[in-house]
């Protein structure tokens, strides 16, 4: 059974990352990456890793995805003019790949990876009746790693600092409203006293 | 039936890897397809960490991957934030008029 799921899974992840980059329209390309994510989190929860599943749909799909839908739908682009050099890369990306792919089956078929020997140590994975994926995951990152964590934090405010202040603007002739200069005025200069003669106006 | 095992996992990152370098070669001049490429290579790596983690029984390399998410995903917001303000100056973001700073 988990067998089958795992090859459903990866049926699913591999097809929807093709479409990623063969889709038309990019809002397609998002919303297949959006599948793609969610298909490697399953793969995630299979192999039992639920903690890293979790946050990749909370991550990717719920932030990093949804950026990239709000970006494609807000700019105005001609995407039809953007593919103009599609078929004109396509061998040297054939290429490319063909050779990445031949070298990772070189590397698949030598047999490096035979049974592979868990280790012991004071990282290893206890079994989940003891503690889930979850808590033995905060034990050693709030401990051993707990500087790199806090790394990932200050990374994170630098990206967030980063990106308002690129795309922050002051635009001109804009009217804002000056509470300062609001309150700050006389009566004498705002309001006149004119008298008005009979049948003239102002 | 076929036991799923290490090679499985890692035979899927090599292939999702492949696929997010060729993306990025198919679009050379769509930079939001090119980010996701990116992202998708991203994704291949967490897979092999993940797998590796699993199969060698050592938490690390699921720490490792939280870092790498995070990283990820500080860049997607980076990119994502210079594409808008590129298009803002310039109204394209066809890669190739990428070049005010070319002397």
């Amino acid at each position: 059974m988990v067998n089958i799921a795992f090859f459903v899974f990866a049926a699913i992840l591999l097809a929807s990352a093709v479409r990623v980059i063969t889709a038309k329209n990019p809002v397609h390309s998002v919303l297949f990456l959006i599948l793609a994510f969610f298909s490697a989190a399953a793969l995630f929860v299979l192999i039992g890793a639920e903690f890293v599943a979790m946050i990749l749909v909370i991550v990717y799909v719920g932030a990093v995805a949804v950026l990239f839908l709000f970006v494609v739908m807000m700019l105005d682009i001609n995407f039809q003019e953007l593919r103009h050099g599609f078929l004109r890369y396509m061998p040297v990306g054939l290429v490319v790949g063909g050779i990445l792919a031949v070298e990772l089956g070189f590397l698949a078929a030598t047999q490096l990876i035979g049974p592979v020997e868990a280790a012991g140590g004071p990282t290893a994975i206890p079994p989940v009746s003891e503690l889930t994926n979850t808590q033995a995951i905060g034990h050693i990152l709030y401990t051993d790693y707990v500087y790199a964590f806090q790394a990932s934090g200050l990374i994170l405010l630098v990206a967030m600092i980063g990106a308002i202040v690129l795309t922050l603007r002051s635009r001109k002739g804009v009217r804002r409203q000056e509470i300062g200069q609001q309150l700050d005025r006389k009566r004498d200069q705002v309001v006149a006293v004119r008298k008005v003669p009979t049948r003239g106006g102002v | 039936m076929l036991e799923v095992g290490l090679s499985h996992y890692l035979i899927l990152s090599a292939v999702l890897f492949t696929i997010g370098v060729f993306g990025i070669f198919l679009n050379r001049k769509n930079v939001i397809i090119i980010l996701m490429s990116v992202e998708m290579i991203l994704l291949a790596v967490n897979i092999n960490l993940v797998a590796f983690s699993v199969y060698l029984n050592d938490l690390v390399g699921q720490i490792f991957t939280m870092f790498i998410l995070t990283v990820a995903a500080a860049e997607a917001a980076i990119g994502l934030a210079i594409l808008v303000v590129y298009f803002r100056n310039r109204g394209t973001i066809a890669v190739e008029d990428i070049n005010m700073m070319k002397g």
